[in-house]
């Protein structure tokens, strides 16, 4: 008998090794391989989360005491994959070009992206899931007990409670670790579908071994097995056709309906064609997972003793037969099972709580939320996390109130039925582009009503929360209510009693409610690019746009999916509209593309009211809802050339007039400038021709006045001189004489310096500065002194124009795109957004003249020293105050 | 004003082999339902040894026939385009 310590070592071993796995392709994926991890094969493997515990060893406990019927459970999600074409394939299309992040997002975003369907199907989710949960935590508790008492005999360590609470605490650990690493735009999780697959691997090879072993060993072959299967007690197949079609029926509606499904099947889901493998991949691990079952049972109900519970047969019979090795596969096979299931199943529904729950309540506390400061993305990743804890904390709580009995192993089924209600909002909505949110949501309410009533309640057994007489005289008397005999028809199956019942009148208010009422703009607009998802994938649109400012947007995303993937969205979509920078137009495209990214991370409801928060809520125009009528659409296609090309034109001509603008401003600076310069030229020449001729006068000067005219046209000539330099420089820069003088050097001694140059010698610095030395630690091949030269511009040009009371200048280092780039940031109040074209053209300069003090040519001296040097220098804006952005060139870069 | 239809009447050889293709995918889980649910005819006279090997027989048929379709579906879909603007008309009617 395998001991008690031993076993713990090796779970504990195994649960290590899980945490490598998961590490190890989190890691991978990050630095853009991951290769296999995006293979069909994994992904297949992940759907096997089907698989729970329940199936692992109930399967067998199922088989023994109803027959065959055990098999429905996988027959219904073979005909969904078997289907993939004509409904998963649309499912997973609509869930890539939507940015879908979990089944209640699916139902909010298809009706209007309304955040009372979100509330509902995330209710039902949590009240469906917990149980499944409290079912997994038994389970594994349950096999550890069997090894138990032989093993280490009540020294405390075998405590049910104990290892539940332990198993639900390590599932929180490795679930926050590897489920909220990083808010994904995606919403991937690649370290937790690794782990998974290879979990699944395990579950899949243990139960055929264990199968094999009885088949072959115990029985003594396949025909040998067949005949003992009709001798056993189960050998008359008692098929019960109203609930064969019923439970077949039910497990295809919970594999496309339960949250954690939907989860690794859509949500995690890296390419569509991946489906066709998992097609016929999937159904065989089912055929292969349920192959041994029956045998399973009837060895189990012939060697060991009446009485033994036969949902652990497949743990206690190679127990028997002093298999300790292959009892151990068992027993990390229904620990794989367990422990995948609860994971995924706390990502989903933390997801859907923390987007649908969370979200909403955070953003309506704070008015204007949206643009006020602070990082959403903190927020998000918080809640999350406490959702996690939330979540096995109430499965824990569950497993304990409900004393981990009998009750449990029927909780199964229940919590089908239950997730099974969101199926015909869900297949409705995607197929029927009628259906509407006041009718979704009676569906929902409805279906959720009759289960609870049903199926839920009574499933605490007949004396718990509802009362004996309940079940037999219904509430209150009412004979028409009683939860097992609805409307007075008695003698129904309990369960199919509740499906029938739940899912027809769920479809009747559905269908009912979505005729009889009027969809918003917004809803008709979803529904058609949800029902047509093949034919228009990108046509339909949200927003009228025009009210929002770029810079507002780039701040609020920069806060809700992070500062470099926000400016690399931003300056994608302005190069896409032939701009430069970092501020697209606000279009209806940019807006509906932003949304759908912003959507990846706090789900749709959340990112339209964000958006909506900070565009003034207009969202649909009369034009868009033409789009999608049909007609309208038939036109579409067929002015689609003559659009496009007057698209093109008009980026054209928005080129042309930019530059044009360009050039008006330059040109009027270039005129002021003359006059300046030449006045510049003129002044210093005047006092030292003054000067001079009182020197030369030479009338009785004292030496004191002497040295001080002298040092006057001394200082005058050393900026006579400076001016010219500068003029001088540029000219040798831009005709391209200039000779670099490459060396290598760390970052920081290159920062040092310019710092250091910058300093007033004796004075304390007026302006401080905030540097991180770590980052800075980049190894550079370039012209040394040049880049010192843009850096003490830049740190110049903040001491003299930064208005802040205490001016603080930010140079901050990372890396993006595999180049470093330097950030200046200042507290001031930044560069007015009309001088952004210009700031860096020569002569130009901005605000108050008399400060400045040069005649703006350093900022373009910058741009010019770092075209030589392979980098770039640029404007950033959205930050908090005047940010100038340095790329360092790509080749020169390398980590020290 | 005469619109040219949004897609043509009639397809080439090839891709109308590919939407009966398609047909034959969205065929197959009603073919599957229609022979899980078959036992319910003999169900006074079920055995479970002859039940167990009927429905794996099917189950086995069934990963086949998908294997087969998903596989000739996958090679012959064009790279993410619907197959709506294709060559003109072929002899076959659509």
């Amino acid at each position: 008998m395998l001991s008690f310590n031993l076993l713990a070592t090796i779970c504990g071993l195994y649960v290590a090794i899980l945490f490598a796995v998961a590490f190890w392709a989190d890691k991978r994926a990050e630095r853009g391989r991951a290769g296999w991890i995006h293979s069909p094969l994994v992904y297949t493997l992940s759907l096997s989360i089907y698989c729970t515990a329940w199936t692992f060893y109930g399967a067998v406990g199922y088989a023994a005491r109803s027959g065959l019927e055990f098999v429905t459970i996988y027959l219904g999600p073979t005909l969904v994959m078997i289907g993939w074409w004509a409904l998963l394939r649309r499912l997973v299309r609509i869930g890539r070009t939507q940015r879908i992040t979990s089944i209640a997002d699916m139902v909010s975003s298809r009706y209007g992206k309304s955040t009372l369907l979100g509330v509902l199907v995330t209710l039902l989710a949590v009240v469906g899931t917990t149980p499944y949960i409290a079912l997994q935590l038994q389970s594994v508790t349950l096999s550890f007990a069997v090894f138990g008492p032989e093993g280490l005999q009540s020294d405390g360590a075998t405590d049910p409670a104990r290892t539940a609470l332990l198993v639900a605490v390590g599932l929180a650990i490795f679930t926050i670790i590897f489920g909220t690493r990083n808010l994904d735009v995606n919403e991937r999780h690649h370290g937790v579908v690794t782990a998974i697959a290879v979990e699944a691997v395990v579950k899949l090879v243990a139960l055929l071994a264990v199968g094999i072993f009885v088949v072959f060993i115990v029985a003594g072959g396949p025909s040998d097995m067949l005949a003992q299967i009709d001798a056993s007690a189960i050998a008359e197949w008692q098929l019960r056709p109203e609930r064969w079609m019923t439970l077949i029926f039910l497990s295809a509606a919970a594999f496309l309906c339960l949250p954690r499904m939907f989860q690794v099947m859509v949500v995690e889901n890296a390419d569509e064609r991946h489906l066709a493998t998992a097609s016929w991949a999937f159904p065989l691990y089912l055929f292969l997972m349920s192959l041994f079952v029956m045998p399973i049972a009837v060895v189990g109900l012939d060697v060991l003793p009446a009485g033994s519970n036969p949902d652990l047969f497949v743990l206690t019979l190679p127990l028997a037969f002093e298999r300790n090795t292959l009892a151990t596969l068992a027993f990390l096979g229904g620990f794989s099972s367990a422990t995948s299931m609860v994971i995924v199943a706390a990502i989903a529904l933390s997801t859907m709580v923390s987007n649908h729950i969370v979200m909403p309540i955070w953003l309506n506390a704070r008015q204007g939320g949206a643009t006020v400061s602070g990082d959403v993305r903190n927020v998000v990743i918080l809640s999350r996390r406490l959702s996690i804890l939330g979540v096995l904390a109430l499965g824990y709580a569950y497993y304990r109130l409900s004393g981990g009995g009998a009750a449990l192993a029927a909780i199964g089924l229940v919590s089908f039925t239950g997730m099974a209600q969101v199926l015909p909002s869900l297949i409705g909505g995607v197929l029927w582009r009628g259906a509407t949110r006041i009718g979704a949501a009676a569906g929902l309410i409805v279906g959720f009503s009759v289960w609870g009533w049903t199926s839920f309640l009574p499933s605490f057994g007949e004396s718990g929360i509802l009362s004996l007489a309940t079940f037999t005289e219904g509430p209150f008397g009412i004979a028409m209510l009683r939860p097992q005999a609805l409307f007075g028809i008695t003698g129904l199956d309990p369960l199919v009693h509740s499906v029938f019942w739940s899912i027809f009148l769920n479809t009747a208010a559905f269908c009912l409610f979505s005729l009889m009422s009027f969809p918003t703009p917004l809803e008709r607009l979803q529904g058609a690019t949800f029902a047509n998802i093949f034919r228009y994938s990108e046509s339909a649109r949200g927003w009228s746009g025009g009210a929002a400012e770029a810079e507002d947007l780039l701040m609020m995303s920069q806060r809700i999916i992070g500062a470099t993937e926000a400016q690399r969205l931003f300056e994608s979509a302005a190069l896409k509209q032939g701009k430069v920078g970092y501020l697209p137009d606000v279009t209806a495209d940019f807006l509906e593309l932003l949304e759908r990214e912003l959507a990846g991370s706090v789900g749709a409801a959340t990112a339209h009211a964000m958006l909506a928060q900070i565009t003034g809520g207009v969202s649909v125009s009369v034009e868009d809802l033409m789009k999608v009528a049909d007609e309208a659409q038939q036109i579409l296609e067929y002015s689609n050339q003559l659009e496009a090309k007057s698209a093109e034109l008009g980026r054209t001509a928005l080129q042309l007039r930019e530059a044009n603008e360009k050039l008006m401003a330059l040109s009027v600076q270039k005129d002021a400038f003359l006059s300046q310069i030449s006045h510049e030229l003129r002044t210093p020449m005047t006092s030292i021709r003054s000067f001079s001729e009182i020197l030369m006068a030479g009338r009785q000067l004292r030496p004191e006045d002497q040295a001080r005219y002298s040092q006057i046209i001394h200082d005058e000539a050393i900026r006579l001189s400076r001016l010219l330099d500068d003029l001088l420089d540029l000219s040798v820069l831009e005709n391209g004489q200039v000779t670099l003088n490459l060396r290598s050097d760390t970052l920081a001694t290159v920062l040092d310096r310019a710092v250091s140059a910058t300093e007033a010698p004796g004075a304390a610095p007026a302006l401080s500065i905030e540097r991180d030395r770590v980052a800075e630690k980049v190894m550079l091949h370039t012209d040394s002194d040049r880049l010192a030269q843009v850096f003490i511009n830049l740190i110049a040009n903040a001491q003299k124009y930064c208005n802040a009371p205490n001016p603080v200048l930010k140079i901050s280092v990372r890396e993006i795109g595999g180049r470093a780039v330097v950030d200046f940031i200042d507290n001031g109040t930044g560069i007015p957004k009309y001088a952004h074209a210009v700031i860096f053209e020569k002569f130009s300069r901005v605000g108050d003249q008399k400060a400045a003090g040069g005649a703006g040519l350093g900022l373009a001296i910058c741009r010019e020293i770092m075209g030589r040097l392979g980098g770039t220098i640029a404007y950033l804006p959205g930050q908090s105050g005047a940010a100038f952005r340095v790329t360092l060139p790509e080749s020169v870069a390398e980590a020290a | 004003m005469k619109r040219p239809p949004l897609e043509p009447l009639f397809l080439a050889r090839q891709s109308y082999r590919r939407r009966r293709l398609g047909d034959a995918a969205r065929l197959l889980p009603i073919v599957g339902a229609a022979l899980f649910l078959l036992p319910i005819l003999w169900s006074s006279s079920a055995r479970t040894g002859s039940g167990a090997i009927y429905l794996f027989a099917v189950w086995a048929g069934l990963i086949i026939a998908v294997s087969l379709i998903s596989r000739r579906l996958v090679d012959s879909e064009p790279e993410d385009t619907p197959p709506d603007h294709l060559p003109p008309p072929g002899p076959d009617e659509g």
